[in-house]
This record gives C-alpha cells, structure tokens and sequence, in this order.
C-alpha cells in the first residue's frame, strides 16, 4: 500500500512541479510585457512563422473539415427530412468546436513543436546563457515576442479556418449532395449567432496562449543534448494537445454558463 | 593550496591588485554540488583588475562550473563571489544584468547565435542596448573583425565556420562592448596547436590593447604558459596552487608534476 501510495507520489509531485513551472513561467512573461521594451522586430517575424506560414495548413484543415462535417451532417439529417439544417449545423460547429480545436492541434504540432526544438537547441549549445551571459532576459527575447505572436495569429486563423471550413461545407453541399443553396444559407446565417464566433475566437486565444507556454517551457528546460531536444519536442506537442483537449470542455462548459442553451 | 614551496595547506599567495586595493573579481569558500557529486569544496579565488589569471585542472574538475559561477549563470550552495566589491549572490537575472555588462564570457563552443550572421551575432550587444546607427554598427564590427583577423567574414553564418573562427567571433561578441574583465572556457579546446597557438596571441594582444582582466579556464599548459600572470590548480573542488608559472613549473609537489607531465598514475596517488 505504501509503495502505491509512493510510486504515485512522485509523478504526482513532478506534474504539479510542471504546472508551477508553467504558471511562474507565465506570470514573468505577463510581468514582461507591461514592464520592460518589446521586441518588435521579433514579434514580426514570429507573426510570421506562425501565422502565415501556417496559412496551408489551416486552410486544409479547415476545407476537409467543413467538407466532411458537411457530408456526415447530411447523411443523417437527410433521413429525417431535415437536409437544409446542414448549413447551420456545420457552421455552428466549426465556430464553437471543430476549427478552435483542430486548428490548435495543428499549430501545436508545426508552430509548438517548433518553438520547443529551437529554445530546446538554443538551450543545449549554450546560446541561452549566452544571452543571459549578454545581460539579456531570455523570457524578454524568446518568450515574450512568441506569445504576443500568438495570441494576435491564433484567433486569426481560427477566423480562416472556419470561413474555409464554411465555404468547403457550401460547395459540398451544393454539388454533391444536392442540397438546395438558398436554403442552406438562410438556415446558416439565421442559426449562427455572434456568441458562436465569440465562443470560437475565446477558444482560439486561450488554445494560443496554452500552446504557447508549454512549448517555450518545455525547451527552456531541455536537457543532454539532441535527446532532450527530441524529446522535449516531442512533450511539448503531446501536452499541448492534451491541454487543448482538455481545456476545450471546460471552456464549453463556462461558455455555456455564459450563453445558456436556448439563449436567443 | 600550494604556493611555493608545496604545501598543499599554504594560504592563498596575495594577487595582483589594482591601486585601490580592490580585486576585480573575489571567490570566497564557494561550494557547489550537482546532483550527488562534490564539484566546489571550498574555492577561495582573488583576481586582480587588469591581470591574467589560468585556471587549470583535470578534466571533469570543476573548472567551467567555477567559471560559470563568476558571471552568475550558476548559483552556488554556499560562499560569495564580488565583482568589483559587489556580492552578486542571491542576485536575480535582472540584477546580474548590469554586473553582466561588465564581464565577457567567451564559452567553449563560441555559443553563436545560429540563426544570425557573424556580423548580428557581433553586434548583438551594440543593438541590445540600444544602438540603431547601421553605419556604426558596421564600422564597430569591422573594428572587431580586424582585431581577430577575420576581415570580410561579416555574411557568413555560424554553420559554415570553422571551430577557431566560432570562438573569434564569440569573442569579438564579449569584448565589443569593452567589458571590464573577459572569462574564458577553454578557448583552444578542439584546436590544432597553429590555431590554438593565434588565440593565445589574440588573449594577449586583448590584454594589452585593452587592459581587460582575463580569468582562462583551460587544461591546455601552453596556453596557459603563454597567456597567464598567475596560474591556479582547481583540485578536488580546492584552489591546490596559486603562483606564477615559473613557481608550478619548479614546484616539486607530485600532483603537480602529474598534471603538468600528463602522467596518469602518478606519485601524487
């Protein structure tokens, strides 16, 4: 009972070391941005990197998703006479859930994982100390340009992605499903109400800021060399998913407090 | 520690000091454990303003940590060290920034940035503390790239330099800002006796163009002949010598003679 009680303890112990790590983390990098000199060279080209390279592959993943949801959508609603609510349910999903999430999952995967391998290398071959060696913060040069990038991309291209995804459903529907276009629009717009797209972009912000820390933790505190790299990349993608996933319900849940169903 | 003649409990020899009587730099009873392992049992250190101290040592030592210590990157279990009569112990980052300011550190593998060119890893510094001028930015490395002969370098990027030009250009990075005092971790580790050999002038010629302190981690005796005003043995975590080089080359102490005739079983054991 007692190694039970052990073998769970230290996990336990390491995971809320994790938790205070990203939470202090966190707090020095707000304390950052209202206190010291913005880097706004840097913020740039981290806009880049994460925003507008990741143009690609929001836009795929927001056309397949709207494509397929549309499909599914209609095979079952069809069999209740209700094909023309299609439009109003892929557009009310895509906002709320499916390109909040999916769009996280896939930045967490590019832009996370290539956050964590750069701070990660930059760690290992003594370029940190060397900034810190320089007189310069690492939090105020790596950290804070990567999550002010962030939480101005992040909402952005959930933005594209459900306009994608929307658009896609729309084409699905007309052309290969046959659904009637005036309908599917009236429904659409008639059912999709600006909470949907506030619950998406809040969503959006707080998927951003998650990805954000995890990652720039996890390579700040890379260790032995090319397999710490690998693995703190490998980390940081995982349990910026999960956070994701995780956050997700809970955010729904007090959306949901906020915006009752039902509410008109 | 040895002084001369050895004894292993002879007082440190008093260094080099400045006019007013303050070292640049004082290590007292510093100790460090990492993890399970000893690594400083103990480090009294004292570097004089303007003099150049090398620290040798076996390999695994402790030499790079101690050094590491100086410019607050490491955080000891126990002592104090003073940049400048100013304990930086217990100082935050934000607090080392401006003792950072004042000591250069040249690491190892040169630490460039390698996502810049040489010439933004030089001017690093200059644009961190706020200077925007592109012309005397460019005329200040150029300054910098003829100091370490490597004029027309400025394009290149760190991955297509050799191991002596990485660690030019991280010096060139440390002393652009003309720091007070330059640490350095190992400078001719992995260089051939040629190479080795133009960063030994190069430390020198620093030295005297500059009037930089200069505290040289190495186990390379040479180098440390060539470039030292006074030498320091870190032993199991302890200062065991401090003296000139011409006291450890007559020193009959057999620790010493070990390291200094690479002699790996030795009468010191």
């Amino acid at each position: 009972m007692v190694r039970f009680f052990s073998a769970l303890g230290a996990p336990l112990l390491a995971f809320t070391q994790y938790l205070g790590e990203l939470v202090l983390l966190a707090a020095d990098t707000f304390r950052s941005i209202f206190t010291h000199r913005l880097r706004w060279k840097l913020f740039l080209n981290q806009v880049v990197e994460v925003g507008l390279l990741s143009q690609l592959v929001v836009i795929i993943t927001g056309a397949f998703t709207g494509a397929v949801f549309s499909a599914q959508t209609f095979f079952q609603f069809n069999k209740l006479g209700m094909g023309s609510a299609v439009g109003a349910v892929v557009s009310v999903s895509l906002c709320r859930e499916l390109a909040p999430v999916l769009t996280a999952l896939m930045v967490a995967g590019r832009v996370g994982a290539a956050m964590s391998a750069e701070i990660g290398t930059m760690k290992v071959t003594e370029q940190i100390d060397a900034l810190r060696a320089l007189a310069v913060y690492p939090v105020d040069y790596l950290v804070v340009p990567r999550v002010l990038a962030m939480m101005v991309s992040m909402p952005l291209l959930v933005a594209e992605c459900i306009a994608v995804g929307i658009a896609a459903g729309y084409l699905v529907a007309i052309f290969m499903l046959d659904i009637n276009g005036t309908y599917y629009m009236a429904n659409m717009v008639r059912w999709t109400r600006s909470r949907d797209i506030i619950m998406g972009l809040s969503k959006a912000f707080c998927f951003g800021i998650l990805i954000v820390f995890i990652s720039c933790q996890k390579g700040l505190a890379t260790r032995e060399g090319a397999v710490g790299v690998g693995r703190a990349t490998t980390e940081a993608v995982v349990n910026a998913s999960l956070a994701v996933l995780i956050c997700n319900f809970f955010l729904t849940m007090m959306f949901n407090i906020i915006y009752p169903a039902g509410y008109q | 520690m040895i002084e001369a003649p050895p004894s292993p409990k002879t007082s440190a020899k008093l260094p080099l000091l400045s006019d007013d009587s303050s070292p640049m730099i004082a290590v007292r009873s510093l100790q460090k454990k990492i993890g399970q392992q000893e690594i400083l049992r103990g480090v009294d250190l004292q570097i004089g303003s303007g003099e150049t101290l090398a620290i040798i040592g076996r390999s695994g030592g402790g030499k790079s940590v101690l050094l590491k210590h100086m410019v607050g990157l490491m955080e000891p279990d126990s002592g104090e060290i003073c940049i400048q009569g100013q304990n930086i112990i217990g100082m935050n980052e934000r607090q080392l920034g401006a003792i950072r300011k004042k000591v250069g550190i040249l690491f190892q593998g040169g630490a460039l940035f390698d996502s810049m060119t040489v010439e933004d890893n030089i001017a690093f510094p200059l644009r961190e503390a706020g200077e925007r001028d592109r012309k005397l930015l460019r005329s200040k490395v150029s300054e910098m790239l003829e100091v370490m002969e490597m004029e027309g370098q400025e394009d290149k990027m760190p991955e297509s330099l050799s191991g002596g030009m990485k660690k030019r250009v991280g010096l060139a990075r440390a002393i652009i800002r003309r720091p007070l005092c330059v640490l350095y971790d190992e400078p001719t580790a992995g260089l051939d006796p040629v190479v080795a050999d133009s960063i030994n002038r190069l430390i020198r010629r620093l030295q005297q163009r500059f009037g930089m302190t200069s505290v040289v981690v190495t186990h390379d005796m040479k180098s440390a002949f060539d470039v030292a005003d006074r030498i320091a043995y870190l032993h199991e975590g302890r200062i065991y010598f401090n003296g000139t080089a011409n006291q450890l080359q007559q020193s009959n102490d057999p620790l010493i003679q070990d390291f200094l005739l690479g002699r790996s079983n030795g009468g010191g054991y």
